[in-house]
């Protein structure tokens, strides 16, 4: 969702890269998503940080674990520290690509999110896959659950989610009332897999599936669906900016976790560090959410958060209590697979 | 009175000069001809034939596993498939893996496996992980210490399938087969089988629209082939007219005039003509109706080329010996306008059959064509090789029809003008 970064910021940011690399030893250079993400970062993060003193130049990326593999192998890595998704933590982390994390300076593992702790990154942001439907139309007794999602009998009209067996297979499980810490579990399985895909057969014609993160409020819009499976994020902007009422179900919502790493062997090290101790800081991060509506790792920065935004968050206590964490490990190693089955299942 | 040898011989000489001349004057011409086609053809050759090839290839090349993990294939080259690889397999897969983990390798390797079987990336990381540190014993005992799938036959029978150079693996795929442990090609499990399917639904769509667009345009062609030469013009130009607009933007007019509250059911409901809004988008029906849309010219222009070239006056001819204007019509004029007909259909079809966008905007996911799936490996999954491999089907497929139309019509009887 945060992959819509400018590219104009981001050719400008490669050039001052280029142009700062040529002048001997550089400054910490931070890597983020761009567009109106960074551009919170910046208020929130950047210019701070070098309030107290610190150097630092950002750069935006968009994202593959392509581009920090060549950076490495290449030899001549000019990125210290980057904000990556959950998948290429995973698959760098494997590969030896970043430095490991010295918890200790950080102020222990048990400061922050336990999803948000790896030995190769610290959790920036929390965003959620969730269930929303539009409060003008459903206005009284509303959908609560993904249960409640395969209800057409009470609700009728047709319903999106996400194309692909990534979420979807969470969420049938879900709904046909798989706790969520068992989801992986019976997933796993082949007889959950059945079971997935025979749920979803119970819905498969009421079903209008997305790919583009920026189509659920669409769909809700025009009324081309009742509910919909959506980034939390999107559903917030739309409210925001076009004045809709969309409305949250936060029950089982399935988040992620976007982390920093530092790329292995660089020279900046220690003021990588610096700057990760920063950015974790609870009154640092408190004032993200304000900004743009994703929610943060550190347990203490939650109490201190705006109270106006906090239900809007993946981390408010309330809605991340009942959660499903992406397990990208499982989907890395069944993806190929589910793909296709996926793709048999949706072809009948 | 015989002429003197000397001006025979001179004759004979001069014929063959002429010939020499000639020949020499005609091989120049093909030469300059030749020179005039050649930066075409090289500009093909660059930016079309060879790149084509070399996406084809990736089908049929396997050569990842090979270059990545070059001792363990060796050694499973020599395995009779039968039992467990002998002794030095277990040893060249243990080196292959520190080398691989080392260069930063292993993951193109664990990607390319894990394709055959769900698992083997862990497998191989785990491998990885556990070969840095301290193991002892003999190959075989570290590697089952690992894992116990470095126990089953079907684990190396895979790194065997993928050793490559030649892979039969991602075109079987594409035929919804695959080979077992034994090497017997099986059809893959129902559950998982999907391409079939959806090359018989591209053909049965392409089909579809190309017979509605038939439907449509002859009888358009027919009466712009008869209106007077100016308004035939304009009537042209308002055929032409949609190709001034993207494919993309007509699509997604398409979306707004057919969604739930769209144009065309907002005019339905408040004309009271139905009681809830119509499902148009998103199915079957959408794809249909804009496809049809975007190839209707395809299909007119050829006819109306050949039914301009139809001389009124054997409708006349007919009449006059007494057909009736609809006997007339079937029996003198509709095989006059068939090469038309046989290219506007060859046209429309050959176009439909490699159809993405639109079907992807208004069309439900049962009605995704073989494109869909070709973009879905190639920019989704960036598993080319299956892209690849779907490709060749389509392609195929194209030149199989070509082949029934060129032996039904002949494609020298095709007529756009």
């Amino acid at each position: 969702m945060k992959r819509s970064l400018s590219l104009k910021l981001g050719v400008l940011a490669a050039m001052a890269a280029a142009l700062s690399t040529s002048v001997a030893a550089r400054d910490l250079t931070v890597v983020s998503w761009g567009g109106a993400y960074q551009d919170a970062q910046r208020e929130v993060y950047f210019k701070p940080f070098m309030a107290t003193g610190a150097k630092m130049a950002e750069e935006s990326w968009d994202g593959g674990v392509g581009t920090l593999r060549t950076k490495i192998k290449g030899g001549n890595n000019n990125w210290d520290v980057v904000q990556v998704e959950s998948d290429e933590l995973l698959i760098g982390c494997e590969e030896g690509l970043y430095e490991k994390i010295d918890w200790a300076k950080l102020g222990g593992k048990d400061k922050y999110l336990a999803d948000a702790v790896n030995d190769c990154g610290v959790g920036a942001i929390v965003y959620s896959f969730v269930l929303a439907y539009d409060g003008d139309k459903i206005k009284s007794d509303p959908p609560k659950n993904w249960a409640d999602f395969w209800n057409t009998q009470k609700w009728p009209g047709k319903r999106s989610l996400r194309k692909g067996p990534k979420t979807t297979l969470e969420i049938a499980l879900m709904a046909d009332g798989v706790a969520p810490a068992d989801v992986y579990k019976v997933l796993a399985t082949d007889a959950g897999v059945e079971r997935a895909f025979k749920k979803l057969d119970q819905l498969k014609s009421n079903i209008v599936w997305w790919e583009k993160g920026a189509q659920p409020p669409q769909l809700l819009a025009s009324g081309e669906v009742v509910m919909t499976n959506a980034y939390n994020g999107r559903i917030a902007t739309a409210n925001d900016k076009d004045k809709k009422n969309f409305k949250i179900a936060w029950t089982n919502n399935l988040y992620t976790i976007d982390s920093w790493v530092i790329m292995k062997g660089t020279p900046n090290k220690a003021d990588a560090e610096k700057y990760l101790v920063f950015v974790n800081d609870p009154k640092n991060q408190k004032n993200l959410p304000s900004k743009i509506t994703y929610g943060v790792t550190a347990k203490a920065a939650t109490a201190l958060i705006d109270p106006k935004v906090l239900p809007e968050l993946a981390t408010a206590p309330q809605n991340i209590a009942a959660a499903l964490y992406i397990n990208d490990k499982f989907w890395l190693e069944n993806l190929d697979k589910l793909n296709q089955r996926f793709n048999a299942w949706v072809a009948k | 009175m015989a002429p003197p040898a000397a001006t025979t011989a001179s004759g004979t000489d001069a014929a063959a000069a002429l010939r020499r001349a000639l020949r020499r004057s005609g091989r120049r011409e093909q030469l300059r001809a030749a020179a005039l086609v050649l930066p075409l053809f090289l500009f093909l050759l660059a930016t079309f034939i060879v790149p084509i090839a070399a996406m084809l290839g990736r089908a049929l090349f396997d050569r990842e596993i090979g270059e990545i993990m070059p001792r363990v294939t060796a050694e499973l080259a020599l395995w009779d498939g039968r039992d467990l690889p002998p002794d030095p397999a277990y040893a060249a897969l243990i080196e292959d893996v520190r080398t691989a983990r080392d260069a930063g390798t292993l993951a193109s390797a664990a990607t390319r496996l894990n394709y055959d079987v769900a698992g083997f990336r862990s497998l191989l990381f785990a491998t990885g992980r556990r070969l840095g540190g301290d193991v002892t014993g003999s190959p075989r005992e570290i590697l089952s210490a690992i894992d116990p799938k470095w126990n089953d036959r079907e684990t190396w029978a895979v790194i065997r399938r993928a050793g490559g150079p030649l892979t039969d693996f991602y075109l079987l795929a594409a035929l919804d087969l695959r080979r077992d442990a034994s090497e017997a090609i099986t059809a893959t499990r129902p559950e998982q089988a999907v391409f079939r399917n959806v090359l018989g639904r591209t053909l049965w769509i392409s089909g579809v629209v190309t017979l509605v667009c038939l439907l449509l345009g002859y009888p358009v062609a027919y009466f712009i082939a008869r209106q007077p030469p100016g308004r035939a013009a304009v009537l042209l130009f308002l055929v032409l007219l949609p190709f001034w607009t993207s494919l993309l933007v007509r699509t997604v007019a398409w979306v707004v005039l057919l969604q739930r509250e769209g144009i065309l059911n907002n005019l339905m409901l408040s004309l009271g003509l139905v009681a809830e809004p119509v499902r148009m988008i998103f199915n079957r029906f959408a794809v249909y109706v804009a496809m049809v849309h975007v190839l209707l010219p395809f299909m007119v222009l050829p006819l109306y080329a050949v039914m301009k070239g139809i001389s009124p006056s054997y409708l006349r001819a007919a009449s006059s010996l007494g057909a009736t204007p609809m006997t007339a019509f079937r029996r003198v004029y509709v095989p006059q306008t068939l090469p038309g007909v046989g290219a506007g259909c060859l046209m429309v079809f050959i176009q439909a059959l490699g159809y993405y966008i639109t079907p992807a905007l208004v069309g439900g996911a049962d009605d995704q064509m073989i494109s869909y799936f070709i973009a879905f490996y190639a920019s989704k999954t960036v598993n080319w090789g299956m892209a690849a491999a779907l490709s060749i089907m389509l392609l195929a497929a194209t030149l199989a029809l070509y082949a029934v139309y060129d032996r039904m019509v002949g494609i020298d009887k095709m007529r756009l003008g």
